[in-house]
C-alpha cells in the first residue's frame, strides 16, 4: 500500500520547495489546478484510490519490476556492483506509465472525459493513448513536429490506440512547445478536459503529484536492494529531462544520507547555449541554464541574458527540454543531489554497451546514465552497490541509432 | 492621481466607454511601433498596451504568437521596449500598460524595472503569468515606484478569489472574456458580463474588458457593461499583413 512519505523535501501547502515550483499561470487556469489539487490530496489519503492504482501496476503494467544484476557491466566497470532497475520492462516500455494511471484514475474520479497529453518522445504520449483506451477516455496528444519525424514509431502507436496526435509546428517543434500547446489547449476547454503531465515539471500540484505516482520505483528499489544484499546503495543514477524517473528513484531515498543521488542531464554536442540540454550548466556569454520561469514553475531554465527561452539538443527527444523539474533544482541548490552531463556520444557509447553486455537495449535517454554509473562503480569497492534506474527500452530509438551508424 | 485613474475619470465624467489596443513591441520593427503607438495617441486610444515579445507565449493565439516571433527575430528585448517607450512619451500623454510574461522581467530584475519604467514614462504592468499569489515582492517594488500592476481575472475565478484579487490591484482590473487564449472571435460570451458584474461587486477600480474583441460592433457590446475594451489580435493582424509595406503606418490609419 502507498503511504505519502513526509520528508525534509516536502513542499509547502502552494508547491515551493524553497524558491523553486509554485504556479505561475494564466488566471484561468487557478481554478482548475485548485480542483486538481483538492482532488489529488483526497484520492492521496484514500485506501481505494490506491487499491486500485496498485492493482492496476500490478496486473495491467507488470509491477513490482526486477532489480537485476548487470554482471558483465559491472565486471566492465571494475568496482561496485551495478544493479539495474528495470522500469523497462513495464507495459508499454518505460515507467510513464506509472504516472499515467495514477492521474487517468484522478481524471475519472473528477468525471473528466477528455484527457490531453504533449509528448517529447513519445512514451509518455503512448502511456496516456493506453490508460486512456484502457478507460474510455478521449485521448489528444500534442508532440513537436521535430519529435514526430524522430520518434514516427511511436506516433503510429499513439495512434493505434486510439489517440488523436496533433503535430506543433511552433517555436522549436520539440517537447517545450508541444507542452504550450497543450497548455493553450487546457485554458481554451477547461470544463471538461484534465491535462496529463508526463513529467515532474509545470505549475502545483503536478511536481508533487507526478512524484507521487513515479515514487514506487523508489520504494521498490529499496526494498529489493535490501533484501538482496542487506544494505542500501552507495548510488543512484539517472537521467533527467524533466526529471520524474529520477525523482521518483530518487524520492524514498532522500532521508538516506550516505546514498549519492546522482542526476545526468543531456550534454548533447557542445558547450554553448542551444546545444545542450543541462539546465545546471551556467553556461557562456550568451546565456545558460539560471533560475527563471517556464511553462508554471520557478526552476533552473535554460535562457539567453534578455530572458528568452533557449533551444536545447539531445539526441534524445525525451531530454530535449529548457527547464527542470523544481524539485530538482531545490536538491541541486541543497547539496543533496549531483547534477552531471553526459553527451550525445556518451549517451551511445552507453547504449551499444548495454546492448552488447546485458541484453538489454535501453532507450537513449535512459543511455545517459549508463557511462557516468560505469565511472562512479568503478571509484568504488566490489562489496558496494549502485543502481542505475532503466527508465525505459530502446525498440523506439533502433531506427534513430541505425541511421548513425557507422561512425 | 495616476495618468491610468485620470483616464478612467475622464471617460466616465463624459460618459464613454474606453478603446484600449494592444501591440506587440518590435513588430515589424521598433521605428515602426514608435509611429504606431503615436498615431494610436492621436486615433482616440484612451490607454496603449505594448505587448514584450517572448519565446513561449503560452496566454496568446497564434496571432499574437507570430508577431513576438517576428520581433524576436529582429532581436527585440525588453532594453528596446523601455527605449521606445521613452522615445514616444516626448510626443504622447497616453498611458502605456506593459504586457508581458514573467521570464525576461525576471532576467531583467524587479527592482530595474520598477525604476526603468518609472524613468520612461510606463504607466503600469501587466503579467500573464503572475497570479498574487506569488506576485507579493512584484506588488512592493511596483508600488514603491509608483507603477500599477494590473491582474486579470477570468470566468473560472472564484468570488473569494475576486475579492482578494481586488484588494491587491490597481489601475484598473482586466476581465478574461473566455477560457481561452488571446485572438479573434465571432461574438463576446455570456460569462464576460456575468464576470464584470461579479468583478464590480468586489472592487471599485474600472475594468477592461479583453480576450476576442475584435470588431467595432464586438467594442460597443463591451462598452455596454465594461468601462473599456481591448482589441488585440485582429489589430496585429492587420500590422502583419501591411508589415511588408513601407507605408504601413499611413495604410494602417486609412483603414481606421
Amino acid at each position: 500500500m502507498q503511504k505519502s512519505p513526509i520528508t525534509r523535501s516536502e513542499p509547502d501547502e502552494h508547491g515551493h520547495w524553497g524558491e523553486f515550483g509554485g504556479r505561475y499561470v494564466p488566471e484561468t487556469l487557478v481554478a482548475p489546478l485548485d480542483e486538481l489539487t483538492n482532488e489529488f490530496m483526497r484520492a492521496r489519503q484514500d485506501p481505494n484510490f490506491w487499491g486500485e492504482c496498485n492493482q492496476l501496476l500490478r496486473d495491467y503494467c507488470g509491477r513490482p519490476t526486477p532489480l537485476f544484476h548487470a554482471r558483465r557491466l559491472t565486471a566492465h566497470a571494475g568496482g561496485a556492483q551495478i544493479y539495474l532497475k528495470r522500469e523497462d520492462l513495464l507495459h508499454t516500455g518505460a515507467h510513464k506509465i506509472n504516472n499515467a494511471v495514477g492521474q487517468a484514475l484522478l481524471a475519472r474520479r473528477m468525471g473528466k472525459r477528455r484527457v490531453i497529453a504533449e509528448t517529447g518522445a513519445g512514451q509518455h504520449g503512448v502511456a496516456t493513448a493506453t490508460v486512456c483506451a484502457l478507460f474510455g477516455l478521449h485521448c489528444v496528444v500534442y508532440m513537436g513536429a521535430e519529435d514526430v519525424r524522430r520518434q514516427a514509431l511511436n506516433v503510429f502507436r499513439m495512434r493505434l490506440l486510439g489517440a488523436e496526435v496533433i503535430t506543433v509546428n511552433a517555436g522549436t517543434r520539440t517537447l517545450k512547445d508541444a507542452i504550450n500547446e497543450a497548455l493553450r489547449d487546457w485554458v481554451t476547454n477547461v470544463d471538461d478536459t484534465y491535462y496529463l503531465l508526463g513529467s515532474a515539471l509545470g505549475p502545483h500540484p503536478y511536481p508533487l503529484m507526478v512524484r507521487q505516482f513515479q515514487s514506487v520505483i523508489g520504494r521498490e528499489a529499496r526494498e529489493e536492494i535490501l533484501s538482496v544484499t542487506g544494505k542500501l546503495p552507495r548510488a543512484l543514477i539517472a537521467c533527467v529531462g524533466g526529471g520524474s524517473n529520477a525523482i521518483g528513484l530518487f524520492h524514498p531515498f532522500i532521508a538516506d544520507e550516505q546514498v549519492r543521488l546522482i542526476g545526468v542531464e543531456a550534454g548533447g554536442r557542445g558547450d554553448s547555449l542551444g546545444e545542450h540540454a543541462a539546465r545546471f550548466h551556467s553556461g557562456t556569454a550568451s546565456g545558460g541554464g539560471q533560475v527563471g520561469v517556464l511553462q508554471g514553475t520557478m526552476s533552473y531554465v535554460l535562457q539567453d541574458t534578455n530572458g528568452q527561452i533557449a533551444t536545447t539538443h539531445s539526441i534524445s527527444a525525451g531530454l530535449d527540454y529548457s527547464a527542470i523539474g523544481p524539485e530538482h533544482a531545490f536538491l541541486h541548490n541543497s547539496g543533496r543531489a549531483e547534477y552531471i552531463r553526459a553527451s550525445d556520444a556518451e549517451a551511445l557509447e552507453g547504449f551499444r554497451l548495454c546492448a552488447r553486455l546485458e541484453g538489454i537495449i535501453p532507450a537513449l535517454e535512459t543511455s545517459h546514465a549508463i557511462m557516468p554509473a560505469i565511472r562512479v562503480a568503478h571509484e568504488l569497492s566490489r562489496d558496494e552497490v549502485i543502481i542505475i534506474n532503466l527508465s525505459g527500452r530502446g525498440d523506439k530509438d533502433v531506427q534513430l541509432v541505425a541511421g548513425l551508424q557507422p561512425q | 492621481m495616476s495618468r491610468i485613474r485620470d483616464t478612467f475619470a475622464e471617460l466616465k465624467h463624459t460618459a464613454r466607454g474606453g478603446f484600449i489596443p494592444f501591440i506587440t513591441a518590435g513588430d515589424p520593427d521598433l521605428v515602426t511601433t514608435e509611429l504606431l503607438l503615436i498615431e494610436l495617441a492621436a486615433a482616440g486610444a484612451d490607454i496603449i498596451e505594448l505587448g514584450v515579445p517572448f519565446s513561449d507565449p503560452v496566454a496568446d493565439g497564434e496571432v499574437i504568437q507570430r508577431a513576438s516571433e517576428r520581433a524576436l527575430r529582429k532581436g527585440v528585448t525588453l532594453s528596446d521596449v523601455l527605449r521606445c517607450v521613452s522615445n514616444v512619451k516626448q510626443h504622447i500623454e497616453v498611458p502605456i500598460v506593459l504586457f508581458s510574461y514573467l521570464n525576461p522581467l525576471l532576467k531583467f530584475g524587479k527592482d530595474q524595472l520598477a525604476e526603468e519604467a518609472k524613468r520612461t514614462g510606463v504607466d503600469a504592468v501587466l503579467i500573464t503569468d503572475l497570479i498574487p499569489e506569488e506576485g507579493g515582492p512584484w506588488i512592493t517594488a511596483f508600488h514603491d515606484h509608483g507603477i500599477e500592476l494590473i491582474f486579470l481575472v477570468a470566468p473560472t475565478t472564484s468570488n473569494d478569489r475576486l475579492a482578494r484579487i481586488a484588494q491587491l490591484a490597481s489601475g484598473f482590473i482586466y476581465a478574461v472574456s473566455r477560457s481561452g487564449v488571446t485572438g479573434e472571435r465571432n461574438e463576446i460570451p455570456r460569462d464576460a458580463e456575468s464576470l464584470v458584474k461579479r468583478a464590480r461587486a468586489a472592487s471599485d477600480l474600472p475594468i477592461a474588458v479583453g480576450f476576442g474583441i475584435s470588431t467595432a460592433e464586438q467594442v460597443r457590446q463591451v462598452w455596454r457593461f465594461a468601462d473599456a475594451a481591448v482589441t488585440g489580435s485582429a489589430i496585429v493582424r492587420q500590422i502583419e499583413s501591411l508589415a511588408d509595406s513601407p507605408d504601413l503606418v499611413a495604410r494602417y490609419e486609412a483603414k481606421n
